[in-house]
């Protein structure tokens, strides 16, 4: 190690990487930290005013007497299911047609697809909101053209909360989980198809019988980062009804677990409280994966 | 050949009714931006542009410091690609390129940050930033970010696949130091790479809501989606000055991903399809 060049050598690594760590322990550990300790007491976002140890009983609060919770909890789950979780059943027989052998325009589809998952929430939430309008939105112009009931009331009445953000997040995402399962369709090879075609095997037959378990990895995969992100739904619904002033519109339709943590921090100033909430979602998600590993491994053994 | 095509209608057919559904909003946006306020919800809903287009932008410099709110979007997104850029492609060069202790398990951590859910820390984050004066300047959004890990993934990807390791031998015995040959041969020969890298970077930030929400309260000091979103909510709001708004912060975006579609498709499904 006398050689300072192959020491230099040696170092370097080191301090290349160093720059990622420093920040994350930082901006990311710390307060990680501090979410945790800070979970145990009764405190204040803002103002001096000395925090209170309270023990268990933010946790406590939360998970029995608080209103909101349970109720953020229930529509976050029903959002996982009609806007993160049904989109796959959309993506993957989109994917399957885009992947057709004298299908042309391939790219374009693909790009055409994945755009409004590169937008800004603001303005899809916006457009949406006005494409949902009761009397002037062009889906109650159309529904119009073939029936004469009643308008609907999209946006001021609960179940038409939930449905147009189930809308917005089938919409945003499918392109991105479509690209997924394309790239993974290209994976397998064409020869297995072929046999199969050649022993009389309709189409959905091969798709259910090659294509479905050879995908099954990817469809985790795919599950996973949907669940991930549909249990921290914040900015669509935070936006289609109006800010913390609404709390998720009527009967808090719209007020997800990640709306009402943000709520109970940045409004209610209850730092606290507010970083018991975000542990408790953070075990559900942990929970939620477990249960996706387990129906995978379930199917995999098929 | 026709009979090919004719099987393969019904293909074409669906997968153009789904193109014209997910196009139809973006449509919709440009349209009602040309259409004054009083006339953008109107019965039937219009198809086909107005001519409001200098009124709803009289309008919109009324209501928001819609300049400073672009600027403040793009001077975070450019800091914050540029910040990327550099530290992701030194750390992604360290673990693609050099054999060193606890290499496996560091990269292993890196990765790992990026399955940690952001409401975790933001709480904290913001408390943080009240005490360091942070709060109403671009330094929260830039600096925690300037060396992310989604980057150093992509980045070491890239460069294990595509520097030849006698390529860096060679260097060394010119006598080139460890970040000369940073400089001088990773960076030039990274650039398709850095493409990805900082076209996914900009986007990211361009549209980041959440965080500029916490940190930047003030309108004269926030992003746009945040301006936005607040004009949107206010009583005051001009529906057509919204949507020219909206229109003009996704106009970059589209702009962008027509020319980079390829790369960001492939950068933002990095770490879903090589599983």
């Amino acid at each position: 190690m006398a050689n300072p060049a192959a020491r230099r050598q040696k170092i370097a690594p080191y301090v290349f990487i160093a720059p990622f760590f420093v920040l994350f322990l930082v901006f990311g550990l710390y307060p990680i930290g501090y979410s945790i300790w800070s979970s145990f007491f009764s405190m204040k976002l803002i103002g001096n005013a000395a925090p209170e140890f309270v023990g268990f009983r933010n946790y406590v609060n939360v998970l029995t007497v608080d209103p909101f919770f349970y109720q953020a909890l229930l529509n976050t789950v029903i959002l996982l299911f009609t806007g993160s979780l049904l989109q796959h059943f959309i993506a993957l027989p989109l994917a399957i047609l885009v992947n057709g052998r004298f299908v042309r325009g391939r790219e374009l589809f693909k790009t055409a697809y994945f755009l409004p998952y590169i937008t800004s929430t603001v303005s899809v939430v916006v457009i949406f909101g006005t494409l949902f309008d009761t009397n002037y939105g062009l889906v109650n112009w159309l529904i119009g053209l073939f029936s004469d009931g009643e308008k609907i009331r999209w946006l001021q009445e609960a179940p038409g909360i939930k449905a147009v953000l189930s809308v917005i997040l089938n919409w945003k995402f499918v392109g991105f989980n479509m690209v997924v399962y394309l790239a993974g369709l290209q994976a397998i090879p064409t020869e297995l198809y072929e046999a199969a075609e050649v022993d009389g095997a309709t189409k959905l037959r091969q798709h259910l019988s090659i294509t479905l378990p050879l995908l099954l990895p990817v469809i985790f995969f795919a599950v996973s980062l949907s669940i991930i992100g549909g249990m921290q739904i914040f900015e669509e619904p935070y936006i289609l009804t109006g800010g913390y002033d609404n709390m998720g519109g009527d009967a808090n339709s719209g007020l997800t677990a990640a709306y009402y943590l943000m709520f109970t921090a940045f409004k209610a100033y209850r730092l606290g409280k507010g970083s018991a909430i975000a542990w408790i979602l953070f075990l559900v998600i942990i929970a939620l994966n477990a249960v996706n590993r387990r129906v995978t491994r379930h199917l995999e053994n098929r | 050949m026709t009979r090919r095509a004719l099987a393969a209608l019904p293909a074409h057919l669906t997968l153009a009714v789904f193109g014209l559904i997910f196009a139809l909003p973006f449509w919709m946006v440009f349209v009602l931006a040309s259409w004054p306020a009083r006339e953008v919800l109107v019965f039937p809903p219009h198809l086909w542009f107005g001519n409001g287009l200098l009124e709803n932008w009289q309008q919109l410099l009324a209501r928001i410091p819609f300049a400073r709110n672009y600027f403040n979007s793009f001077g975070i997104a450019t800091l914050s690609t540029l910040g990327n850029i550099f530290f992701c492609t030194m750390a992604g060069y360290a673990f693609a390129k050099y054999r060193f202790k606890g290499r496996d398990f560091l990269y292993g951590f890196v990765i790992a940050t990026m399955a940690v859910p952001g409401f975790l820390n933001l709480i904290p984050f913001y408390k943080m930033m009240v005490k360091f004066g942070w709060i109403n300047t671009w330094l929260p959004l830039v600096v925690p970010g300037l060396a992310g890990a989604f980057g150093i993934f992509l980045m070491t990807q890239f460069l294990t696949n595509s520097i030849p390791d006698e390529l860096l031998d060679a260097a060394r015995i010119d006598g080139l130091t460890e970040f000369g040959i940073l400089r001088r041969i990773i960076f030039p020969l990274a650039k398709p790479g850095l493409a990805v890298l900082g076209v996914v970077t900009f986007v990211g930030s361009w549209n980041n809501f959440t965080g500029p929400l916490v940190l930047l309260p003030k309108v004269e000091s926030t992003t746009l989606p945040v301006a936005l979103s607040a004009l949107n909510s206010r009583v005051d709001n001009n529906l057509g000055a919204l949507m020219l708004g909206n229109a003009l912060t996704l106009l970059p975006l589209i702009i962008v991903f027509v020319f980079f579609s390829k790369r960001i498709i492939a950068g933002l499904t990095a770490g879903a399809v090589k599983q």
